[in-house]
């Protein structure tokens, strides 16, 4: 907390980058070990490879139907956080701005169901959704993100909303400007910090997921990431050259996004949290 | 006022009451739509659920009473252990990941020239779901830690890690504490640049040590940050299911089987959706005590400080 560089700081400093280091060597492991050969691996992990070989990247490209898999997972991210963005907002501009026991009511059972586990609802949902036709489906699997994400990404809305002054809105609803026009024109501008937030909360959450498409998508080209790597593993246990090629491919979509947008991302968690 | 002015007059005042009524219902509509169908809805089907012997094929539903219930507390030795597992785990894991994230939080805090780039490192592990970060450490601790071992001769990475029940419960630890510090400390640091300065350098003045600032005025200072804090990352713990779904397995003889793990069992492994409906709407009742329970603990600490 002092400003000035000391004797002190210097030795905080050496102690802190060590420490980054350390949460680093993971992924060394990973890395030097996806370009070797299974027996170099067996020999020693810990090395830097004897030969540096990449054909375990094809084989694994093609056993994950990689391009497929990222597809999946990009079309169910992307659906689902634009589509919570637009629902989330567009309802709780509303309860905000309709005072009342309805809207109250509304609001508490949205909050109350943030404490409810996946699994709990887990069981019936997957007999619900048959019925519903929402299994093996994309757009089924992003109609149940939606209502699950919608909880959280609602109230991150209304806590924002409740601090946006009104009188704007209420000046151009004289005007004769409808309600659709006032949010989308007037209000959802102002909602951006966020709504980066939330976009970013519920694509990390949702990229990441394992179990509910694995549990919806049951079809082999529907496969997601991480449903992909589950079924690469299974198959090819202890494999770990073909394991760690895999691995790598499946973390790079994320690791990229996040080395591109991190100001954004560290700002818009930051955000969330401070209510 | 004659009555054909005062009719036109309801009218007009039905229709907006009407076409509010409908603006409402358009906004709040979607939103509740799904809310109902994926959460709520299931979520009564759950309870129903608990309270019957369903297999999830047959259509014939048998009512069994608390029976379910009864079997989960006295007859499923695995769902108790999986409870102590996760109970357990959960405290460790949120002391520690806390304990590192705020430690952390503190350090960059300062004046450190990498502060920047640090940040980034602690909070990239974050990035990756729990089912990678399990397939990933699975090698470190067979592969990496021996090799390692091997090397320095160190008996810390020469342990069976995954092999044995003790030490593949730290394992699960460490990897959650891992990929969960980072994010609690990019928490812990927006609250602490929100303490003045001015507050602390009096104290310094006035002869406060280091630590007795910390203790008596930074951390009541940030109290609200410790609630969110502790809310995520419980939360999170007593959930866990794609880490040691791909860490451990549930092994070593399921000692690391979660709660949330042996539900997923006794539904779509043994088929015993009742059984398994009455586990979910136990696990559930705990979840919320615990969470809640926590933050009006911590919010109480938060109106005193």
């Amino acid at each position: 907390m002092d400003s000035k560089y000391t004797v002190r700081t210097l030795a905080l400093e050496i102690v802190a980058i060590a420490l980054g280091l350390l949460f680093l060597v993971p992924f060394y492991f990973v890395l030097i070990n996806s370009v070797k050969g299974n027996a170099n691996i067996l020999l020693d992990a810990a090395s830097l490879p004897e030969e540096v070989i990449f054909k375990n990247f094809g084989r694994v490209w093609e056993l994950l139907d990689f391009p497929k898999a990222f597809l999946n997972s990009l079309l169910v991210t992307v659906f689902s956080t634009a589509g919570l963005v637009v629902i989330s907002s567009m309802a709780a501009w509303m309860l905000v701005r309709t005072p009342g026991k309805l809207s109250q009511i509304l609001f508490g059972l949205f909050v109350a169901a943030m404490v409810i586990p996946f699994q709990t609802v887990m069981i019936p949902l997957v007999k619900l959704s048959a019925s519903l036709g929402l299994v093996n489906s994309i757009p089924g699997l992003v109609f149940i993100y939606f209502g699950f994400g919608v909880s959280m990404t609602l109230f991150l809305y209304h806590g924002f909303i409740k601090s946006v002054p009104k009188e704007v809105e209420e000046s151009a609803s004289i005007d004769g400007c409808n309600p659709f026009g006032i949010f989308w024109r007037m209000v959802f501008p102002l909602l951006k910090p966020i709504t980066v937030t939330v976009v970013i909360l519920n694509t990390l959450w949702i990229w990441n997921d394992y179990l509910l498409p694995r549990l919806m998508l049951q079809e082999a080209e529907l496969r997601t990431i991480p449903v992909a790597m589950s079924a690469l593993f299974a198959q090819y246990n202890k494999q770990w050259d073909l394991g760690l090629s895999g691995l790598v491919i499946g973390t790079l979509p994320i690791v990229v996004f996040f080395l591109l947008l991190q100001k954004h991302i560290i700002k818009g968690i930051a955000a969330g949290s401070v209510k | 006022m004659n009555a054909v002015a005062e009719t036109k007059q309801n009218e007009t005042a039905r229709r907006t009451k009407l076409s509010k009524g409908l603006i409402f219902a358009a906004f709040v509509g979607p939103a509740l739509l799904t809310f109902l169908c994926i959460q709520i809805i299931p979520f009564i089907m759950g309870i129903y659920y608990s309270f019957t012997s369903w297999n999830g094929v047959s259509s014939a539903v048998e009512w069994v009473g608390l029976d379910n219930f009864a079997r989960i507390f006295t007859e499923d030795d695995k769902f108790v252990r999986s409870f102590l597992f996760t109970l357990k785990f959960t405290i460790v894991a949120v002391a520690l990941s806390n304990l590192i994230g705020f430690g952390l939080a503190l350090m960059l805090n300062g004046a450190l020239k990498s502060k920047n780039v640090l940040r980034t490192v602690f909070f990239m592990p974050n990035m990756i779901g729990g089912l990678l970060l399990g397939f990933i450490w699975q090698f470190i601790f067979i592969k990496g830690f021996a090799a390692v071992g091997e090397w320095s001769q160190l008996s810390f990475f020469q342990l069976p890690w995954l092999g044995d029940a003790n030490t593949a419960f730290w394992g699960i630890v460490i990897v959650f504490a891992w990929q969960q510090s980072g994010y609690l400390m990019i928490i812990y640091i927006a609250a602490l640049q929100g303490v003045d300065q001015s507050v602390l350098e009096a104290s310094r003045i006035d002869g406060a040590s280091r630590w007795m600032s910390l203790r008596k005025i930074v951390i009541p200072l940030i109290a609200p940050a410790f609630t969110i804090c502790l809310f995520l990352s419980l939360s999170h713990a007593f959930k866990i299911y794609d880490l040691n779904y791909s860490l451990t397995g549930g092994g070593p003889f399921n000692s690391t089987e979660s709660v949330a793990m042996n539900i997923y069992a006794e539904a779509f492994t043994n088929n015993n959706y009742g059984i398994g409906s009455a586990k979910s709407l136990v696990f559930f009742a705990i979840v919320a005590l615990v969470t809640m329970g926590q933050v009006m603990l911590t919010k109480r600490r938060e109106v005193e400080a």
